[in-house]
């Protein structure tokens, strides 16, 4: 058995009155590549500070290959990015790549890294002088210079253009083929699509979805509908209905229902065959945003009928 | 992938020492106006007030204290100036809290700084002895000079501490306001600027109580053997391990409150 890259066991972590993360919990095995996807505030970038040793859980266990990242060597197969607005403005491109490639046993060339990112003809820039891409790849590179085997990139390509983007992540799957592990944040799907195989969906500091890229988009690339039925009647079982979000009791003797449907169609379909008596039915597309709360709504509203009262 | 346990290492100590040091020095040196203007201060003090007054600049013992206590005042103002103001800057920049990610303890980024701050307070010294030595008639001996070397340590360090005692509990903008609040009056009522026998009795009874004033009396013996009086040495140990203290509990207080 290996010790996982990346482990985390029921971590909470309060900020005063805000929780974070509430009883995260965890793994990550060699040689995945993991999206974590969640709007912002969800607990993302808290998660990545406790990995990266800066902050301490208030409650759980968190470990880089089973041991503490608040213990420096635990840190030497971890490489984070940097966010590209605080890089040293006054460090020329290559003494910055020198200072983080220091740090490590067994970095790679510095030439070699800036060729692969781009940014050889820079090398003699300082930072401050940089566009906003520039700095990004510049960040991104930092985070392979020393060759870690576990990699976390906090929306790494956040403001960038489609055709830096897409660059920036080829050259993250050509490191992730050579054998390392990734763990990638984003509020973008398409991001989360273009680099993961495996995707947690964070909202609210708890783990609300943990599955293949597949299913996970299924799931929040869906169709929201909402309907009034008369009071004890039950959509939820209805062919094509993946999650019901919203159950609140309605003007005029009713429930309104908002529901999540894969299909929107067969959903539709499957509605009008049932013989519910509904009305009002509107049918649009699911945001990210909304598809998260659905996410977090989903056990709750199941079970209880005040689901309504969620805010 | 196979059990590739490679036992985790750092990097030696030695290593990423210099290594923070050589590019905390380069990152200081790519905005020099920043150092410039401390640098330069005490020696034009010296060459606007010493080195006009015939009187003070003739004389080789009251020339030579006169640079040396606008040397101890270079080498108060750079370590206040260095660490309150850039512990500080660095605590505010994201890129500080990056370099906490890598695989490096906080001790050779602080000795990096340390010898950084001891490095500027050397040089800081600079211009005060070319012009004490070439427009007035200031002198040492070897021996002298060799004690002063020391000395600039043994007075950095209490200034150092407030620094960081000051870098660690104040926003950039505020430690600036806050230093030079310090430093100026510190520097008068320590007779860094006017020699303390011109003190009126009261002003000279505070004065032996400020760490400015401990400095400047042992910088101004081992450069002319006048006597700093019995208080020097315990007024300046004294006030060290007060800065010391205030330096480790803001340091402390900052580990929680230093991100977002």
């Amino acid at each position: 058995m290996t010790t996982p890259p990346v482990l985390l066991e029921h971590v909470t972590r309060r900020f005063g009155p805000v929780t974070a993360l509430d009883d995260v919990s965890l793994t990550v095995q060699d040689g995945e590549i993991v999206g974590l996807l969640g709007p912002n505030g969800a607990g993302k970038t808290t998660l990545l500070s406790l990995l990266t040793g800066l902050r301490r859980p208030d409650a759980g266990t968190v470990q880089l290959y089973g041991s503490d990242p608040r213990n420096p060597a635990a840190r030497s197969r971890l490489g984070t990015t940097p966010q590209d607005t605080g890089l040293p403005a006054t460090l020329r491109v290559r003494e910055v790549v020198d200072l983080v490639a220091g740090h490590y046993p067994d970095p790679m060339a510095t030439s070699e890294l800036l060729d692969r990112f781009g940014l050889a003809d820079l090398s003699h820039r300082q930072t401050g002088g940089l566009s906003g891409g520039q700095r990004r790849r510049l960040a991104v590179a930092l985070a392979l210079v020393g060759r870690p085997r576990l990699v976390l990139l906090d929306e790494p390509t956040t403001g960038l253009d489609v055709e830096a983007r897409v660059g920036l992540w080829q050259s993250l799957r050509a490191y992730h083929q050579d054998g390392a592990t990734v763990v990638v944040t984003s509020h973008y799907l398409e991001e989360i699509e273009a680099l993961a195989d495996r995707v947690v969906v964070v909202g609210q500091g708890r783990v609300l979805a943990d599955d293949t890229l597949a299913r996970v988009i299924s799931k929040v690339g869906a169709r929201r509908m909402s309907f009034t039925l008369p009071t004890g009647q039950d959509a939820g079982a209805l062919p094509g209905v993946a999650a019901v979000a919203e159950r609140t009791a309605g003007g005029g003797g009713g429930e309104r229902w908002t529901v999540l449907a894969a299909d929107a169609d067969q959903a539709v379909r499957a509605l009008v065959g049932s013989g519910l008596a509904f009305r009002d039915l509107e049918v649009r597309g699911a945001s990210l945003e909304e598809a998260f709360l659905a996410l977090t709504g989903d056990g709750a509203a199941s079970t209880t009928t005040q689901a309504g009262a969620r805010s | 992938m196979t059990t590739t346990t490679t036992t985790a290492s750092l990097r030696p100590f030695w290593a990423l020492t210099w290594l923070h040091t050589k590019f905390g020095f380069l990152e200081t040196i790519r905005v020099p106006i920043a150092v410039i203007g401390n640098l330069l201060f005490p020696g034009l003090a010296l060459l606007f007030f010493v080195v006009p007054n015939a009187q003070v600049a003739g004389s080789p013992v009251a020339a030579t204290a006169a640079v040396a206590q606008l040397g101890a005042f270079a080498v108060m103002s750079s370590s206040l100036f260095g660490f309150g103001i850039g512990v500080a800057e660095d605590r505010a920049l994201p890129f500080d809290a990056y370099l906490r990610t890598l695989p490096a303890a906080a001790g050779p980024r602080l000795v990096g700084r340390l010898i950084n701050g001891l490095a500027w307070s050397y040089l800081s010294l600079v211009p005060v002895v070319v012009i004490g030595a070439l427009a007035t008639k200031a002198s040492l001996t070897w021996a002298q000079a060799g004690g002063l070397v020391l000395l600039v340590a043994v007075v950095a360090v209490p200034f150092t501490l407030l620094g960081l005692a000051y870098g660690y509990s104040l926003s950039a903008k505020a430690a600036i306001a806050v230093v030079q609040v310090t430093v100026f009056p510190l520097a008068f009522a320590g007779g860094m600027f006017l020699p303390p026998q011109m003190f009126p009795h009261w002003l000279d009874l505070v004065s032996l109580g400020t760490p400015s004033r401990a400095a400047r009396d042992l910088v101004v013996q081992v450069t002319t053997g006048l006597d700093p009086g019995a208080w020097a040495m315990p007024v300046m140990v004294g006030w060290t391990v007060l800065f010391a203290v205030l330096a480790a509990v803001a340091y402390r207080r900052d580990q929680g409150r230093r991100f977002h």
